[in-house]
């Protein structure tokens, strides 16, 4: 192919055993650019006359503006331009839930007379070049009236306590009890045993390595701004920035390069791409601005920072007889658009039973506001949470009943599927025990258990955990609307066309930011056109080019986004099988599609290539068959009109501890896990080992901090602990196939599920490490000198 | 007024020159000013290493650098590792061993790996995880770094 101006994916592509392209290793269309730095990233786009930003930020976490003065940003060598809020007057961003437990509030595009968080925008800065954009903001002067920050939950609570935004009551955002039970008490008062535990998570920052940014162009011919952004929404990047400009929707093209990671941080839209395009427009200029980390962990937004007062009773054999759980989530100073400040409550509050079974169930969930960086879902949203709750309620009842801790679980998991929840949640049929089974299986086979019953010749202690978990994905409309979210997500469209030359180019509602969907979607469709991958090129992120989407998040874009694709490509299957039985004068039904040839099943030596069909379809459309319109080109919508379809696994963790530090080291960390039909196995086996870092890093490592004032003191990444390789372990998995029997190809979605299981599992294989001192902890991160402390150090 | 300085730099063996402000770093020199935009900034404090380039055959930091400090220079980047449109051993080995995804990292850990197999060609996989520790990703868990890395010096090795 070389002299074409098309890279091959390095590496043969080999069908699948089953001879189908979907569940083969197929090499990645996206990695020859990347590894050659050809990639086009939102800050490797330039133009002539471009102008960069840079955005005067609130230095202190709760305040009314007495004055905002850009006199001296204005006269900075190579500052063009200056606006507060005033000067732009622009739309804000809301983001409702239509529930009367949740209180509306605004997100101002930039801060007018009042701050809520340090790093809140309240200027936006545009000069000839980034250096001068800083020097604009350094200049600008701001007059605080300082209030209280309010930086805890508890604090927020507080009677009297300063309210971040005078709507709230209690600072509390949303409050609410889906699942209410008002004899519970009486269950808890005859058990044979209450399992109590008071659960506490960090809060995080998604930290891709690639911070945001976009870069806003007006095309005068088109009669368009065009704004280039770093995000996993395209769609509603779009309608957000038409809305807060005041512009119909058209006039927005929202187009998305490769993008270096989101994990849920850009999955919502940010205050500064909304700013950039405003500015955009006014000058008449390219705009670009790029994020940088300081502010990207400061300023743009966090997660998981969650507080947990959960309670199980059981019966003497184990037996969970009801579940009753006080949740509150730090959802920071402002709900997101589109996915509100009430994901992680909601989602925690709905999702809290997981793979057990539950009789009965009482909830209370709220999200309380906060002087901090608003929340977005990262990855997992809630459910590393409430796996770690479920997963420690199991660990202590066991301990409680004198019960094997993974016998306690296999009396509780959900055996016969699909089973309808007390939560109202019906899941699709998974492998829960087989999962744990196996995954303890492989730990004593590999003999751990004999290592862990010995002493270490360096004196660390040696602890094994697991967690079970099911992970919900391809939530659809019907999942979505539950929410009442005034957006409501859920479908998906794909388009298809063969061109005249029968090569096929593919568009997608998903948003691919480092899952290879240009990659699996081809095989996706490849398997419907009887053509190789590499002859399917995906389109995505371009909202003038994609009739809608939603993006790729909450692992939708294999499941939902993977089923309309197929159902388009089957649509424009159908059609070349028309043209060619005609051409062939044979039936339609007796026509296949295979190795790029439309042929006839039983007579494959009448056939025609599918480069032949296209050239009829297009260049010769007087031979068409009557009644057939001339070209080559599908369409189709997908959704999920159920609960979702639930993934299932169970992480097995061996830990070491140091007694000299309290460090945890991973020793060993084995994955069983099911997503149904893989498409495309070495990316499968990514996304799990990149989702189990993420939640190690959750579990050890990373953690957001404030001071009392709301000042943030993780800045940089010196104080915010990205693990790097040697805090990450090898990480081995074995899959099991449970397909989903309602997403068109059985593929179930899996992007979340290693961080959902890993803080969990890790934090058992530390408290088992730490049996016998009679400290349990959990919370995480977990804290190396807590660990010290447990195992007798002076700290 | 501006700072400027007059630089020469040469990048994959092609010569600049190139009147840069003192104070703009090497990363914003070769991206923005010469197009060598394979070259990422994750972090703008010598932390994640995605900026990580090859000075005088040297690995380092192009955000902790300023132009002005590799005037007369020879400076390595992602650019120059393929060459006539072929994949190196070592982006190939990363592709297969899908030691990336998102791809934002990647050009920093190439041009690490180079760097390192230069000096080091026999190391255990123990010290290429070392090694890749220099630099963050956050999409892969790091296996298949070190993975692809451990594979090159293999083969490297054993093609001696």
């Amino acid at each position: 192919m070389s002299g074409t101006g098309i890279d091959p994916a390095p590496g043969e592509a080999t069908l699948s055993r089953a001879g189908r392209w979907i569940g083969a290793s197929v090499p990645r269309r996206e990695d020859p650019r990347l590894l050659t730095g050809r990639g086009r990233f939102v800050d490797d786009l330039d133009r002539v006359g471009l102008l960069h930003c840079a955005f005067v930020r609130s230095s202190v976490a709760a305040a009314g503006v007495e004055h905002l003065d850009l006199a001296a940003t204005r006269n900075v060598d190579g500052v063009v331009a200056a606006y507060s809020a005033a000067d732009l007057a622009l739309g804000e961003l809301t983001a409702i839930l239509e529930r009367p437990e949740f209180t509306v509030t605004s997100m101002p595009i930039l801060a007018g007379d009042r701050v809520r968080y340090v790093g809140e925008p309240l200027a936006i800065v545009v000069a000839e070049d980034a250096y001068a954009a800083e020097d604009g903001v350094d200049a600008a002067l701001v007059d605080y009236r300082p209030g209280t920050a309010i930086t805890t939950m508890d604090q927020a609570l507080e009677a009297g306590a300063q309210q971040v935004h005078a709507e709230l009551i209690e600072n509390t955002v949303l409050d609410l009890e889906p699942f209410s039970d008002p004899h519970i008490g009486a269950v808890f008062d005859a058990a044979a045993c209450v399992a109590e535990v008071d659960v506490r998570t960090g809060r995080q920052n998604a930290t891709p390595l690639e911070p945001r940014g976009c870069l806003a162009e007006w095309d005068a011919r088109d009669e368009q701004l065009v704004v280039h952004v770093s995000t996993q929404v395209p769609h509603q990047v779009r309608t957000a920035i038409a809305r807060c400009l005041r512009l119909p929707e058209r006039s927005v093209r929202v187009i998305v390069p490769d993008v270096g990671g989101g994990f849920g941080l850009k999955c919502v839209v940010g205050r500064e791409e909304v700013a950039a395009a405003a500015v955009a427009l006014r000058l008449r200029r390219p705009v670009k601005w790029i994020e940088d980390r300081r502010d990207s962990l400061t300023a743009s937004f966090h997660a998981r920072q969650q507080a947990y007062r959960a309670r199980a009773a059981f019966d003497a054999d184990g037996r969970i007889l009801a579940l009753e759980a006080d949740v509150r989530c730090d959802v920071g100073a402002y709900s997101v658009f589109p996915f509100t400040s009430g994901v992680e409550p909601l989602m925690a509050a709905t999702e809290l039973p997981g793979v057990y079974r539950v009789p009965r169930y009482h909830v209370r969930a709220r999200g309380i506001a906060t002087n901090k960086a608003p929340t977005a879902p990262y990855r997992g949203v809630s459910r590393p949470q409430i796996v770690l709750v479920m997963e420690r309620l199991m660990e202590r009842a066991a301990r409680e009943l004198h019960l094997d801790a993974l016998d306690l679980r296999r009396v509780n998991l959900i055996e016969e599927f699909p089973y309808t929840g007390i939560n109202g949640i019906t899941y699709d049929p998974g492998s829960y025990r087989a999962s744990l089974d196996l995954c303890e299986q492989q730990l004593r086979d590999e003999g751990w258990y004999d290592r862990r019953a010995q002493p270490t010749a360096d004196g660390t202690v040696l602890g094994i955990g697991y967690a079970c978990f099911n992970e919900r994905t391809g939530y659809g409309t019907e999942a979505f609307s539950q929410r009442k979210m005034t957006v409501v997500p859920g479908y998906d469209i794909a388009g298809v066309r063969m061109d005249s030359d029968g090569t096929v180019s593919l568009t997608t509602g998903t948003s691919s930011h480092g899952q290879g969907h240009e990659t699996t979607l081809a095989q996706v469709a490849a398997d419907q056109l009887g053509l190789p991958p590499t002859a399917i090129k995906v389109r995505q992120g371009d909202t003038d080019l994609v009739t809608y989407g939603w993006g790729t998040f909450g692992s939708r874009s294999a499941a939902i986004g993977g089923g309309a694709v197929h159902l388009a490509a089957g649509r424009l299957g159908d059609k070349v099988r028309i043209v060619a039985a005609h051409l062939l004068d044979a039936e339609a039904a007796d026509i296949e599609l295979v190795d790029g040839q439309a042929r006839h099943r039983d007579q494959p030596e009448r056939s025609l290539s599918l480069a032949a069909v296209a050239e009829i379809a297009y260049l010769r459309a007087h031979r068409l068959p009557k009644g057939v319109d001339p070209g080559l080109t599908a369409e189709a919508a997908f959704d999920v009109l159920t609960s979702g379809t639930f993934s299932n696994a169970t992480h097995g963790v061996v830990a070491a501890l140091d007694p000299a530090t309290g460090q945890a080291q991973i020793l060993r960390y084995f994955v069983v896990e099911d997503c149904g039909v893989v498409i495309n196995p070495r990316i499968v086996d990514g996304q799990v080992r990149g989702g189990v870092a993420q939640g190690i890093a959750g579990a050890l490592f990373e953690e957001i901090r404030y001071d009392e004032q709301g000042q943030p003191t993780t800045s940089t990444l010196i104080d915010y602990l990205v693990p790097t390789a040697t805090e990450i372990p090898v990480i081995d998995i074995m899959h099991l196939e449970t397909p989903c029997t309602f997403t068109e190809t059985g593929a179930k979605g899996m992007g979340e599920g290693g961080t959902i299981g890993a803080p969990a599992a890790v934090l058992n294989a530390v408290n088992d490490a730490l049996r016998g001192t009679g400290v349990e902890l959990d919370s995480v991160p977990i804290r190396p000198d807590a660990v010290h402390r447990a195992l007798g150090g002076n700290s | 007024m501006k700072d400027l300085q007059l630089i020469t730099l040469t990048v994959n063996g092609t010569e600049h020159e190139l009147v840069v402000e003192s104070r703009r770093t090497l990363a914003d020199v070769l991206r923005h000013d010469l197009g060598y935009t394979g070259t990422h900034l994750g972090c703008e404090h010598g932390i994640c290493g995605a900026c990580t380039v090859l000075i005088d055959g040297s690995p380092a930091r192009a955000c902790l650098t300023f132009g002005v400090q590799a005037d007369g220079c020879s400076i390595s980047t992602v650019e120059g590792l393929a060459s006539d449109g072929e994949l190196s051993d070592l982006q190939r080995a990363f592709s297969e061993r899908h030691a990336l995804q998102c791809g934002f990292c990647t050009p920093g850990f190439l041009m690490l790996a180079e760097a390192y197999l230069a000096e080091y060609p026999n190391p255990s996989t123990e010290e290429v995880r070392e090694v890749v520790a220099a630099n963050l990703c956050r999409c892969t868990g790091y296996q298949g770094i070190v993975e692809a890395i451990s594979d090159v010096a293999r083969s490297r090795r054993e093609s001696r």
